[in-house]
Order: structure tokens, then C-alpha cells, then sequence
């Protein structure tokens, strides 16, 4: 395929310095979609340079975490790799991370690593031809942006019909709204956790897909693991589990201080210390482990790279703030929140909570999932909260009819103010404090306290 | 309805039309009976299952994926028609939302198929050509002689179209309604309640929530005001999601 030109390169770079430069934002996709103006096919035509081609990941949950975690055992494997780490995931962001490793327009590096939107998956798959496709979970999440679940995966059935047969297609075993996906190629590589001494007693009230997708029948559960992921079949035999030939045999969490885990895998098990906390970024971990195994890495470079796995933007990163250390959080759908409050209401110390309910288009419009979300588990644990964000009354009366005492709520609609008085409050009362912000909120807050140095910068890696 | 009355609600098909997290107004009746002390009795009836008319006071059914609508559809035809149209005939309240309000009408025409409804509405309801309707909405609809406000959200791809006769729930004032066309939203025919506004839609109108327990309670009892501070701010947020100016928020104070 031939190259882009160097002008077109050239131009479409100079506008991300200025984008950059204004700190006005927008420098993680900006540069690229104006790219992609000037030359509609740049992403095939630049991904097509890196001589190891690419691996695209996609999923509801995890997306970032699980790239960032795969770039880590990448680094160990010294594989240069070309990744929109920013979390700018639809077309713009690919194509800017694509235009950011040109030099004299020639794409350096020799590995694409894309997490991509789940509703541009299928066209970035069709532009970048990976030679890896990690597809690891899907829930309920802005179905007023994503439509419904069955639809997307339908989608994502067809996308894999049309891989060529060498394109190694990586697949949840435990989420059975995908493990189906795989069922005609034989070179589908399962990854999933065998280990059932963390699941729950009974699935959470957001858990979806628990219907089997050939026959309608409830799916009968051994094990749930979280949402609707974990060990099942289908009753009339349509479907069961396939066995995960990547797997998390032994899980031991230790708090917010991450888990050790012991992953099988075809050439022998691999002992790992996860330094982030959760059941989730343990799927996080042996996602990315299945990535590393269908790119031939070694156990070494696996292990290795996950204990080297710093967090990513926002996911579980602790700020230091005025002396006090505050972890934030990000939620965005009621699965992925679940397993934030999940992890945080295991603390055994009170603490406090600033939650920042938005509404903008990137984080769903639609705030009806707060209600799908277990608040419930906060109950007896939390010291004071306090709401924000531009729905913040509405997050307020979830909270209060999860059994949290009114008096302990705060409602203050401006991200930054409420926050700076959250952390005052929880620096005058000697308690940790959790702040769990929806997309843009969490955007608002991180710039905000950027610029006052409190903070890594969000350009500092670029 | 004299000393210790208890509201009993039958939701229908709780497992698979919950997508929009209908749960959200069962938590919001429970805790509101509960702070009155109310009794507070909540039966799932899943596919297969009888339902008996006199045994409950609300029936419930949210929303779901057109799959789960096809799934329950034709089990809803056989085992619960019957004591659903005789429930709405004797006044019992049903609050149909979003895929359930659908399967109140005559039928929801698919691309490729019909799926047969309750029937127990004059509605039918047609997927056309054209994008989703998806938004904040917001309609108005007058209660004992006053005007009210319902702020939430909708999503759907059918249109429904109410035979003539049939009665609206409400205007709608912001968002799409029914099929972005009639500027009516929902229907409202004796106890009988269907509307588009999806999942949690009783917090963010919880005085709604408080109208259909005294309609299931009998209709002429009282109910004991609660602290409604946080419960007034969340009808307001929503109402401004919607675009709704602070004349509308006036409009909805008690």
C-alpha cells in the first residue's frame, strides 16, 4: 500500500502542536481526524508500515487498562509500539497515535496497539487488518449511544466472519455474550478465571445476557464471577463455557494493594503480582496475558511487565492532594461501577466519596444506569459524600435510597469546587477519600488539577 | 383501606425487561411504603408463571432488548393475558415502560415480524425507518384538576400510534413522545398506565410514584408527607435535562 505524503503528514502535525500548545484540549484526536480529511484511508495506509502489524482491543470495560497493561510486557519484549495510550479510541485517536510515530513519513515502530470504541471497532479492524483482535467483554453501558447489546455483538459476529483465517481472534470464554463469536474458527484463543473463590453468591442486578443466544433458555451459572461473566451453560445443551486454554487458576486480592495471580497457559502457568486492586483488572491482566501469548512474548516479559503496571488515567490513580492521598476512580456504566464500589467497600477503614455524575455525550446522556449500580454496598461504610457533576442531584437520591443517611450527603453541581471541599473535609477528618467521576467529569477534574501541579499533566507521555 | 394497608406489586418478567434499570422504581415505591409504613409485597412473575388479578395491586413491566420482547411475548399471551385484562378492567393500576408499554397495545410490527401484544390498550406500534428516538423528555398531563409535570428519559425505535379514542398520558412539552409526530406521549385509559419514558422514571418523579401508590391503595387514602427535599431537586434536575425552564419547576411544587 503506498505511503501518505510528507505534506499531508506535515500539516496535520503542526496542527496538533497548536491544538497542544493552547491546552485547550482535543490534542489527542484532533491532529488525526484532520488527517484522515486530507487522506480518508491513513489509517490502512500507515498501519500497513509497522512490520508486526497491529493488535486491536476492544470491550465495555477495561479497554485502557488492558492496552496499558499490554504495552507494559511489550516494553519488557523491547517491541516498539504505536499506541493511542490517551484513550482517544475512535478513528481520530488511532489516526493520531498513527501520525504522532512518523518521522520523515515513515511510521517507527513495529507493533500497532489500538483500543478502540466498541461501535468503531469493526471499521478500525477493517482499516488496520490486526494481526491479534482481543474482544473481552461487553455490558450495559450508553445504550443511547451503543444501542443494544445483542445488536453489537451481531455486529462483532459479522466483523469476525470477514478475518482472514490467520487473524488470531482472542475471546472471553466467561462472557457468554462473546465466547459464541469464535465458535468457527479453530485458532480462537480463550482466556478467562477458573479460580471461583471470588465469585458472587448470585448475579448482580445489572448482569445481562444471561439468556443463552440460540435458544432463549436461562443460562445456568456454576459460577458468576462479576456481572454476567463466569462459568455457564446453556440447559438444553446449545452452548456451554469454552475451556479457556489462558486462565486464571489462583487469585489472591489483597485490597487496594492489587492481587497475586497464577495464570495457565499452553507453555506453563506464570506467577503474577497485579499492583492494581479488583477482581476486574484481574480479567484486565489475563486479557492482556492472551494478547502476549498469541504475540509469542515469554512468560518472563508477562510476568514482568504486569508487576511493572503502573495505573492508567484515572483508573484507580492516586493524586496526591495537599498532602492527602486521593484515588480516583473512574465509573461509567453500572458493571464497571459495581466492581469499583466492590473494591472500595472491601477497605476496612471509613472513608470518604466524591462522586461526579455527568450527563454530556461521552458519558451517555442517559443516567438511568446509577440505579442498576449496587450502591447499596456503601451503606455503614462511608463517612460523607458528596455529589457532583451535572446530574448531581439525581446521584444524591440513589444514594439516599441505598440506605446512605441523607444528612451524610452533599450536593454541589461544580466539579472542581466540590471537590476541593470534599478533600478538605476528608484532610480535617483524617480519612481517605475515593473520588469516582463519570468520563467528563473525570476530564474536568484532571485538567483542573493540572494546572494547579497537583497532578502529572495529561500530555506528560506524549 | 383502614390500618396497615400493603402495597402489593407483581412485576412481570423482572429478569429479562429491566434493561433501563426499571429496578430504580421498585426501590423508590419499597422505600417510600416502608418510611409510611406501608406493607410492601413484591412478586416476580417470570415466564410460565399464572398470575392471579386479586392477589396484587400494581402490576409492573419495564423495558427490554427487542429479543427479550420477542422471547416473553407470546408466554405473556398465555399465561398472563387473561388475569392482565381483567386486573385493568377492575381498576388495578399496571404501569407498562418502554418495551412493556409496546406489548400493552395490538401488536409492535418488526422489519420481519409481528409480535402480538396484551391488547388490553388501543395501540399499535410499528418499527419505521429512521433513527431511534432517544433523549430527555419531559410531558404534562393534568391530575385532580391540576397541571403535572413527568421528566425522564426515552429510547425506542417503535412509533406507537394510539387508535382513535384512546388516550394520551400526556403532552408532550420536550423530546419525541410516542412517534415524534402526534406531540402525545404514553396512554392513560382507567388505571392503566403506558408511557415511553424509560427505566428509573419514578425517582426522578417521585410524586408519580406517590399518585399510582393511592391509586393501587384504593384511591382515597392519605399518604403521610415525607422529606422530599432531595426527591423535589431530582424532579428538578431532570426537568432541566430536558430543557424545562424554572416556570415548569414552579409548575411541579407542591
Amino acid at each position: 500500500m503506498e505511503s501518505v505524503s510528507k505534506l499531508k503528514l506535515g500539516v496535520a502535525k503542526s496542527v496538533g502542536a497548536a491544538s497542544r500548545l493552547s491546552g485547550r484540549g482535543g490534542g489527542t484526536s484532533l491532529p488525526g481526524k484532520l488527517l484522515l480529511r486530507l487522506q480518508d484511508d491513513a489509517i490502512a495506509r500507515l498501519s500497513s508500515e509497522l512490520p508486526r502489524g497491529a493488535v486491536v482491543i476492544s470491550a465495555t470495560n477495561g479497554k485502557t487498562t488492558t492496552a496499558s497493561l499490554l504495552a507494559s510486557v511489550l516494553g519488557r519484549s523491547r517491541i516498539p509500539v504505536v499506541h493511542n495510550r490517551a484513550g482517544a479510541n475512535m478513528a481520530g485517536g488511532i489516526a493520531t497515535a498513527l501520525l504522532d510515530a512518523t518521522k520523515h513519513g515513515q511510521v517507527q515502530g513495529q507493533l500497532g496497539l489500538f483500543e478502540v470504541d466498541e461501535a468503531w471497532t469493526a471499521r478500525i479492524v477493517e482499516q488496520t487488518q490486526p494481526s491479534v483482535l482481543l474482544l473481552a467483554n461487553l455490558f450495559r453501558d450508553q445504550l443511547d449511544r451503543y444501542g443494544e447489546l445483542e445488536t453489537l455483538a451481531d455486529s462483532w459476529q459479522q466483523m469476525i466472519a470477514q478475518l482472514p483465517a490467520e487473524t488470531r481472534v482472542v475471546l472471553n470464554a466467561d462472557d457468554p455474550l462473546l465466547a459464541g463469536l469464535g465458535a468457527d474458527r479453530p485458532n480462537t484463543l480463550y482466556f478467562g478465571l477458573t479460580d471461583t473463590s471470588h465469585a458472587e453468591p448470585v448475579p448482580r442486578h445489572a448482569a445481562d445476557s444471561k439468556f443463552c443466544r440460540r435458544c432463549g433458555a436461562p443460562l445456568e451459572y456454576e459460577a458468576v464471577q462479576l456481572g454476567h461473566l463466569g462459568i455457564y451453560r446453556c440447559p438444553n445443551g446449545d452452548f456451554a463455557r469454552p475451556t479457556p486454554q489462558i486462565a486464571a487458576t489462583k487469585i489472591t486480592t489483597h485490597g487496594m494493594e492489587g492481587s497475586e495471580i497464577t495464570i495457565s497457559t499452553p507453555d506453563g502457568p506464570i506467577d503474577c503480582e497485579l499492583p492494581i486492586p479488583g477482581l476486574y483488572n484481574v480479567y484486565n491482566a489475563v486479557a492482556a496475558t492472551a494478547a502476549a501469548h498469541a504475540l509469542d512474548l515469554t512468560a518472563g516479559a508477562i510476568s514482568g511487565g504486569l508487576a511493572a503496571a503502573r495505573a492508567v488515567f484515572g483508573r484507580v490513580e492516586t493524586l496526591e492532594i495537599g498532602g492527602h492521598s486521593v484515588a480516583l476512580m473512574l465509573i461509567k456504566n453500572p458493571t464497571g461501577a459495581n466492581e469499583v464500589l466492590r473494591t472500595i467497600a472491601e477497605e476496612s477503614a471509613p472513608f470518604d466519596l466524591w462522586i461526579a455524575l455527568n450527563d454530556k455525550i461521552a458519558d451517555g446522556r442517559d443516567v438511568s444506569w446509577i440505579w442498576d449500580a449496587d450502591f447499596e454496598m456503601l451503606a455503614g461504610k462511608v463517612g460523607q459524600i458528596t455529589c457532583s457533576g451535572t446530574r448531581a442531584e439525581e446521584m444524591a437520591l440513589r444514594l439516599a435510597y441505598a440506605g446512605i443517611d441523607r444528612k451524610r450527603l452533599i450536593v454541589e453541581r461544580a466539579v472542581e469546587k466540590s471537590f476541593d471541599a470534599a478533600v478538605a473535609d476528608s484532610v480535617r477528618a483524617a480519612t481517605p477519600i475515593f473520588a469516582l467521576p463519570t468520563y467528563t467529569a473525570l476530564l474536568e477534574l484532571r485538567t483542573a488539577i493540572a494546572k494547579r501541579g497537583d497532578a502529572p499533566s495529561y500530555w506528560g507521555s506524549t | 383501606m383502614n390500618d396497615s394497608p400493603t402495597l402489593r406489586i407483581c412485576a412481570l418478567y423482572p429478569s429479562r425487561m429491566n434493561i433501563y434499570a426499571d429496578r430504580g422504581n421498585m426501590l423508590l415505591l419499597q422505600h417510600r411504603c416502608e418510611a409510611r409504613g406501608i406493607g410492601f409485597e413484591l412478586t416476580a412473575s417470570e415466564a410460565g408463571e399464572h398470575v392471579d388479578p386479586d392477589a396484587h395491586d400494581l402490576f409492573y413491566i419495564g423495558g427490554g432488548q427487542d429479543s427479550d420482547q420477542i422471547q416473553i411475548a407470546g408466554d405473556m399471551l398465555e399465561t398472563k393475558q387473561a388475569a392482565l385484562a381483567e386486573a385493568a378492567e377492575g381498576g388495578k393500576v399496571i404501569l407498562a415502560v418502554c418495551g412493556g408499554y409496546q406489548l400493552l397495545g395490538e401488536y409492535y410490527e418488526l422489519a420481519d415480524q409481528k409480535v402480538e401484544g396484551l391488547g388490553i390498550v388501543d395501540l399499535r406500534t410499528v418499527r419505521e425507518p429512521g433513527e431511534r428516538l432517544i433523549g430527555n423528555v419531559m410531558i404534562e398531563f393534568e391530575v385532580d384538576g391540576s397541571p403535572r409535570v413527568l421528566a425522564g428519559f426515552e429510547n425506542h425505535g417503535g412509533r406507537t400510534y394510539l387508535e382513535s379514542g384512546c388516550p394520551p398520558l400526556g403532552r408532550v412539552l420536550k423530546g419525541h413522545g410516542n412517534n415524534g409526530k402526534d406531540g402525545f406521549e404514553g396512554v392513560h385509559v382507567n388505571n392503566v398506565f403506558g408511557t415511553y419514558l424509560h427505566g428509573p422514571l419514578l425517582p426522578k418523579n417521585a410524586w408519580f410514584a406517590d399518585h399510582l401508590t393511592r391509586l393501587a391503595l384504593g384511591g382515597d387514602i392519605e399518604l403521610e408527607p415525607l422529606d422530599d427535599d432531595l426527591e423535589d431537586l431530582a424532579h428538578e434536575s431532570a426537568i432541566r435535562a430536558a430543557g424545562g425552564g424554572s416556570g415548569l419547576m414552579r409548575l411541579t411544587q407542591r
